[in-house]
């Protein structure tokens, strides 16, 4: 189908699967390609000058307790990567390490590679705040700031020093995040009065308007009703086309409805210590993860015999 | 997998960036700096205040410790230090007096208040009462001292020294209607339902009533009837001010800081277990006494700690009603005048607008001054650690 | 009465009074009446305190109530000129101080505190210095700023900053405090909502905590500065004056370093002149309707304006 370049390939298929197994179980990966049934055409591969992040050996940390170990990941431009599993298995650690958001809990930190466009994003050099100005994040419930709804939009852009043309930046994020139509004349009202899933498209165009490359979504529906999340999902397939959108989901259905490759995480008990920890255990196509995945857990989880 | 590739294998991505991209500006990043520093200093301040405080108080007493006659500290049978004599005893019964009599007050009716708001008032009750409490803390305490010197000392205590007879009288009768009462309630509940109950329950409030009418009659005639300067004293007592009006004017100061401190710790004690409690068919007075309470014992001991600290730190009402100015003889009664450590502070340092005296005077300001930061801290340091127990149990 | 069908009806009621007990429960009712006595007793005292004060002060208060705002400290109770003004001013200047000095150390060490502070030795230190200087007896700062400002900076010589300063030492852990409790309080998810688009640790503070901590802040300023009003021992300490005081028209500058008194200080002082010319009594009642009057308003107004957010908050 392709060709491929071994060294990058090693981070690509979660934990367990090594350069080496890559390099000798060849012939055993081409067979399983074939298993999967090649409906849409589509090429799934990494294109290298369009890798977003590339995570090696990625664990995070809260003092010694390690949530989350061994992610291995690359995220590819303008796709939806949907990030799925137990609760407890650090999918949204994982999220929030992503954009240095981990940083605000004092005890928390990183082992490992995270690049982002080449960049170690824990290089000591780098800023956090700028990080995030670049990959924006929507969080699990609706966070509205107590200000009007152009306020809240104009925020991330204001925080980052502009003070000109904020009534564009305003309606065009509002555009995006589908939300202009309802709010266009009541701009100066509070947001805390809008609805759920209103206030959710409003935390969507405020994370827009910082105009931000990536965006980061922490389980955005959980919180909103079915025709609220049906919206959002909407809006995540138009977002596509000009952002790359990483997205931590409860719901199975979701992560297969909306995005292009899948991460499957499950926890792991440390029978001494009863810590949970968390790990990658699957990643790769959501069309391959939900019919045919390689992994048993995988198999047992999105079958529902698990978690 | 074979879907996983990578369609183009140069190294050098055009998509990647420099970390200079990320670094952010440095002019940003220095002004963050500068004002987290700013807060940082605001906050060494406090420290600042510590150091001074015990430098100060280090200083002085040390000057004094080192230069005074230790004799003229002790047995000198009063606090005189203008003339040279620091009797310590003096000013340690003095408060020791004051902070027991404050507490004998604050303790029952803080306490006592926090239970009834947290554990039987409706929100509204609540909303009435919490917001008086609060109010009564933030009464100065000049008007405390002014209220024990021109009420409490006249109108209750000097009452209660020259009326002795009638306060071990009314002892008498409170515990006299409290055995008729146990007696009553062992009836009622015997023919409990019959008519017997009820009529029982009909004498009752109508000798609560008569029995109130006859007490406040006695009350009142009293108030008349104490206009006569030549009776005789139960007690001796001092008028114009006297340790123990003093000391329930602290008291009442203390009140709602024990009940808010109280009420803190019963609020901390877990809903489940009243919930428990009451279903295994506990009534509402076996879960306050025998479940919250013990829940929350920690922290009411804290309350008292944290009230007798600051009855031991109180200075104006015992300055202005505790009958005494200047200086003070050693006396154990709490119906005479005398200074406690806070007082004899407050007095020393009024009276002439130079503050500076001669001698040790000056020093022994300090020293008194040291003794009771020690204590104060001591007890704070304690009810944290009491505090913290509630705290971590739940 | 349902259960009266069965015939007996001696049992039957019985069984009701077994369930129905409640409302007998003597010791139950007992117990709540002592509690709640407890309470009444408390409110009860406090209203005869401001009766009492009132009831004093109020023929002095009412009958000559332009000149006693106006009027300043005499010798004798009888005097005409008898009065407040100095201090009322000398209570406005210490609320400035209070409001100058306190209010922002307080508040950005609280913020210090709440949103920088790692955790490390310092912090500890800091916390620790904080919670035991809110339970030194108000006389120690007297101590305090008697060594510190009369004695070392001012050469023995008492003055108006040396109270104002004191005071504002005195205040400052309450109102650190009381302001980590309203920061504490900001919800972190709008703290993570303004992180997450790229503000600066200082544009959150700036527009999400400062806005939504600011009534609790508020709160607590207005406690501590009735506090401040109210405080008579450190001033006593420090050199307050309780006598006369000299008349003299000066610039705000100079009343710094000058002589001064405090509404407390003059209550204090005409108490105990009393003693010897009783018509101090009724004055000293007077100044403390002014004072209590003003320390209640501004408590007031904190408790009614923590309410009032707390309800629109839910």
């Amino acid at each position: 189908m392709a060709k491929r370049t071994p060294s990058v390939i090693a981070g690509l298929r979660g934990p367990r699967v090594n350069a080496e197994d890559i390099a000798t179980d060849d012939s055993v990966d081409t067979d399983m390609a074939d298993a999967v049934p090649a409906t849409t055409g589509q090429d799934r591969g990494f294109v290298a000058e369009d890798i977003v992040f590339d995570a090696s050996d990625l664990s995070v940390y809260y003092g010694d307790f390690r949530a989350v170990r061994d992610v291995n990941m690359l995220i590819q431009r303008k796709e939806i990567t949907a990030l799925i599993g137990p609760s407890g298995c650090g999918k949204s650690t994982v999220l929030r390490s992503f954009n240095r958001m981990n940083d605000l809990i004092p005890t928390a930190r990183v082992e490992g590679d995270l690049l982002y466009r080449g960049v170690d994003l824990y290089d000591p050099r780098v800023d956090p705040v700028e990080v995030r100005r670049r990959i924006g994040m929507v969080f699990q419930k609706p966070n509205p700031f107590p200000k009007s709804i152009y306020d809240n939009v104009a925020y991330g852009p204001r925080v980052a020093g502009r003070k000109k043309g904020l009534d564009d930046v305003v309606e065009s994020s509002l555009r995006k995040a589908a939300l202009w139509d309802e709010v266009k004349d009541r701009l100066q009202e509070s947001a805390i009065g809008m609805s759920g899933g209103q206030q959710q498209r409003l935390s969507i165009a405020r994370a827009i308007a910082s105009d931000p490359e990536v965006l980061l979504m922490d389980e955005p529906c959980s919180a909103l009703d079915p025709i609220a999340t049906a919206r959002i999902e909407e809006l995540m397939a138009e977002l596509k086309d000009e952002y790359t959108i990483l997205i931590v989901t409860h719901n199975m259905q979701q992560a297969a409805r909306v995005s292009d490759r899948t991460a499957f995480f499950s926890v792991e008990v440390d029978e001494t210590s009863d810590r949970r920890t968390g790990l990658l255990v699957e990643y790769t196509t959501t069309e391959k993860l939900f019919s045919n995945p390689d992994d048993e857990r995988t198999e047992n989880y999105i079958t529902g015999r698990f978690g | 997998m074979a879907d996983i590739s990578i369609s183009n294998s140069s190294t050098a991505a055009v998509g990647s960036l420099s970390v200079e991209a990320l670094a952010g500006p440095q002019k940003r990043a220095r002004k963050e700096a500068l004002i987290r520093s700013v807060f940082l200093l605001a906050s060494l301040v406090s420290i600042l205040i510590s150091v001074l405080i015990v430098v100060s108080l280090v200083r002085e007493s040390w000057t004094f410790m080192t230069q005074v006659d230790w004799s003229v500290t002790w047995g000198q049978n009063g606090w005189r230090p203008r003339r040279g004599l620091y009797d310590m005893p003096t000013l340690l019964v003095a408060s020791l007096i004051v902070t027991v009599i404050a507490m004998l007050v604050a303790g029952p009716l803080g306490l006592g208040a926090a239970i009834y708001l947290s554990e039987y008032a409706s929100k509204k009750t609540r909303s009435f009462f919490k917001p008086i409490l609060e109010v009564l803390a933030g009464v100065p305490s000049v008007v405390l001292g002014f209220f024990a010197l021109f009420f409490i000392s006249p109108q209750v205590i000097e009452r209660i020294g020259r009326n002795g007879w009638l306060v071990i009288g009314a002892v008498i009768i409170i515990a006299y209607l409290a055995v008729i009462a146990g007696w009553t309630r062992n009836l009622v509940r015997r023919e409990a339902g019959t008519e017997l109950a009820t009529q029982i329950k009909r004498v009752l409030t109508l000798t609560a009533l008569v029995a109130t009418a006859l007490i406040l009659i006695w009350w009142v005639n009293s108030v008349a009837g104490s206009g006569d300067p030549a009776s005789a004293d139960f007690f001796s007592v001092k008028r114009s001010g006297q340790l123990a009006a003093a000391a329930v004017g602290v008291g009442i100061l203390t009140i709602p800081l024990v009940a808010s401190v109280s009420e803190d710790a019963l609020a901390s004690v877990p809903q489940e277990l009243r919930s428990a409690s009451a279903g295994l068919g506990a009534r509402k007075l076996t879960t306050t006494v025998q479940v919250v309470l013990p829940a929350a014992v920690s922290g009411i001991v804290a309350a008292f700690i944290i009230g007798i600290s600051r009855a031991l730190g109180e200075t104006m009402v015992v300055f202005m009603a505790g009958g005494a100015a200047d200086e003070a003889t050693f006396t154990s009664s709490p119906f005479e005048g005398s200074l406690t450590m806070t007082a004899g502070m407050a007095s020393l340092a009024t009276g002439t607008d130079n503050v500076v005296g001669e001698g040790l005077t000056f020093q022994s300001l300090y020293f008194v001054g040291f003794v009771l930061f020690l204590l104060t801290l001591f007890l704070n340091i304690a009810a944290g650690r009491f505090v913290n127990r509630v705290r971590e149990r739940y | 009465m349902g259960l009266s069908t069965i015939g007996d009806n001696q049992v039957a009621r019985r069984v009701e009074d077994e369930i129905f007990r409640s409302g007998r429960d003597l010791r139950g009712t007992g117990f709540r009446t002592l509690m709640f006595s407890a309470l009444a007793v408390s409110v009860f005292i406090l209203a005869v305190l401001i009766v009492q004060v009132v009831v004093d002060g109020w023929p002095t208060l009412s009958g000559r109530f332009g000149d006693f705002w106006s009027g300043t400290l005499r010798s004798r109770s009888s005097d005409d000129g008898l009065g407040i003004s100095q201090g009322l001013k000398g209570s406005v200047w210490i609320a400035a101080f209070v409001a100058f000095f306190s209010f922002p150390i307080g508040v950005s060490a609280a913020i210090y505190l709440e949103e920088y502070a790692p955790r490390n030795w310092l912090t500890n230190t800091i916390d620790i210095a904080i919670r035991n200087l809110a339970g030194v007896p108000s006389v120690v700062y007297g101590l305090l700023g008697l060594f510190l400002f009369v004695k070392t900076l001012n050469g023995g010589q008492s003055a108006l900053f040396a109270g104002g300063l004191t005071l504002a030492i005195l205040v400052l852990p309450i109102i650190v405090i009381t302001s980590a409790e309203a920061i504490r309080a900001v919800p972190s998810s709008l703290k993570q909502g303004a992180y997450g688009v790229g503000a600066t640790q200082w544009d959150v503070i700036r527009t999400q905590v400062l806005p939504f901590a600011a009534p609790g802040i508020l709160t607590g300023t207005l406690l501590s500065l009735s506090r401040a009003v109210g405080e008579a021992a450190p001033l006593i300490l420090v050199g307050a004056i309780t006598g006369r005081l000299a008349a003299r028209d000066s610039s705000l500058i100079d009343q710094l370093g000058e002589r001064f008194t405090a509404m407390p200080i003059i209550i204090v002082g005409w108490v105990r002149n009393s003693g010897a010319d009783e018509g101090f009594g009724p004055a000293a009642g007077a100044a403390i309707v002014v004072l209590l009057a003003l320390v209640i308003a501004m408590n007031s107004v904190a408790v009614l304006l923590r309410g009032y957010f707390e309800k629109k908050r839910g």
